[in-house]
């Protein structure tokens, strides 16, 4: 199952240009761009792992491409994705994250029927 | 068919020509400076005809070195490159940042990476200026963390030639000892650039157009003194050219106002001028008043 999550996450995973294009929109509204990954993508954990400091003062997309580079090499098979942090007062909150790669084997989900009291259900989803 | 090119209007469309003009005109002297400037203008632009036509071009090497005295331009000129390079479309955004050691090497083990690298990546599209660059490399220390940050840029200066140029900054003898101890570093630099010293005329162009930011103006006379002042400090230690020239012209306003004060009232023309003893009161000219206390540091 194709794990959807953020922005662009129904759309065939971006080129590495397309990417690049994206970051640099990102810097251009001045918004610092950082990495985080997990091998734990289920839709409730929002306490991703981050890789290295928000990359703040960048100018250029090649930087964060580095970055990713690097991380894709360490993570392969882990999820990663790409945040851009919006400093100005009132948003101060991401703006802009997708995700920039997923591992070969996605993670798998199933969904988990409880019986409570009474006729009452809890749903879990629960990996596979 | 073969088709023609007009370089020059090749050269005008992407605006270099401009900003080669501006530096003609803005910067004074540095006749070796801008002819280099000029060369690699023109090697970008004859580049790009040929990619027009579809003849393969290997990305020439950007990475420079300006060596020179202090105070002779190395980063007003590496300002200019950035925009240079910039409208020819070799680096993407065209920003400079400017770094020295400080900014490169860490202070333990381990700190010095990372360090390095986030420079790198701030620099990315744009120019790296490292200023007095010989103080990354402390042959006196084996252990110094300069080495490690020397490794990384040449990695970067290698591999990502696209996403950045690096020009390395400062004293002529101690860059050249400097990359004689790093072969390697030396052979990824391929335009070596020297700065030469300003002679008295040029630092007299240079004062009056500094004088002339300021809104202020020479009066005769002063304009004589500045010539002997220039001429006597020349010959002094620690002569630092235009940025010693910008530090006499700021203690000269000093003066000025000192003066205009114990006049009481001034006018336009008096608020503006500087007069010829705002500068002879300068302590360069105390060697020629009394040469014994010439031994005395000056300024």
């Amino acid at each position: 199952m194709r794990i959807t999550q953020g922005t662009f996450s129904f759309l065939p995973d971006l080129s590495d240009d397309q990417i690049a294009r994206q970051i640099d929109h990102a810097l251009a509204q001045g918004w610092a761009v950082s990495l985080e990954y997990t091998d734990d993508p289920h839709p409730r954990n929002t306490y991703w792992e981050m890789w290295g400091m928000p990359m703040f003062d960048l100018k250029d997309a090649a930087g964060v491409l580095v970055e990713l580079r690097e991380c894709r090499k360490a993570h392969a098979d882990c999820y990663i994705k790409l945040n851009a942090f919006d400093s100005t007062r009132g948003f101060e909150t991401m703006r802009l994250s997708f995700m920039v790669h997923r591992p070969r084997q996605e993670a798998r989900y199933r969904l988990r029927r409880e019986e409570g009291a009474g006729r009452l259900i809890h749903y879990t989803l629960e990996r596979a | 068919m073969s088709r023609t090119f007009d370089l020059r209007s090749l050269l005008e469309e992407s605006g270099v020509g401009a900003v080669l003009d501006e530096l003609d005109r803005e910067l004074v002297g540095l006749a070796p400076v801008k002819l280099r400037i000029r060369e690699i203008a023109s090697l970008l632009v004859v580049d790009k005809a040929r990619a027009e036509l579809g003849v393969a071009v290997a990305k020439p090497s950007l990475h420079m070195c300006f060596t020179g005295n202090p105070g002779t331009g190395k980063t007003t000129v590496a300002m200019r490159m950035a925009t240079i390079l910039h409208r020819l479309g070799n680096v993407r955004k065209g920003h400079l940042v400017a770094v020295t050691r400080d900014d490169l090497v860490g202070q333990y083990i381990g700190h010095t990476a990372p360090k390095t690298k986030e420079v790198l990546k701030r620099a990315m599209g744009g120019v790296l200026f490292i200023d007095e660059a010989y103080y990354l490399y402390r042959p006196e220390n084996e252990r110094d963390y300069g080495q490690e940050a020397i490794e990384i840029l040449m990695q970067v200066m290698e591999n990502q030639r696209d996403d950045l140029v690096v020009i390395f900054a400062g004293y002529k003898g101690r860059m050249d000892t400097f990359f004689q101890s790093n072969p390697g570093l030396g052979s990824r630099v391929a335009h070596h650039i020297d700065f030469p010293d300003y002679t008295v005329d040029e630092l007299e162009a240079i004062a009056t157009s500094m004088v002339g930011s300021l809104g202020l103006n020479l009066s005769g006379p002063a304009r004589q003194a500045l010539g002997e002042y220039l001429s006597l400090r020349r010959e002094q230690p620690n002569f630092a050219n235009a940025r010693s020239l910008r530090n006499a012209l700021d203690r000269a306003r000093l003066r000025q106002a000192r003066r205009l004060l114990e006049t009481g009232s001034v006018d336009a023309a008096m608020l503006t001028t500087l007069e010829a003893e705002d500068i002879r009161a300068s302590r360069v000219f105390d060697a020629v008043r009394a040469p014994a206390a010439s031994e005395e540091a000056t300024c």
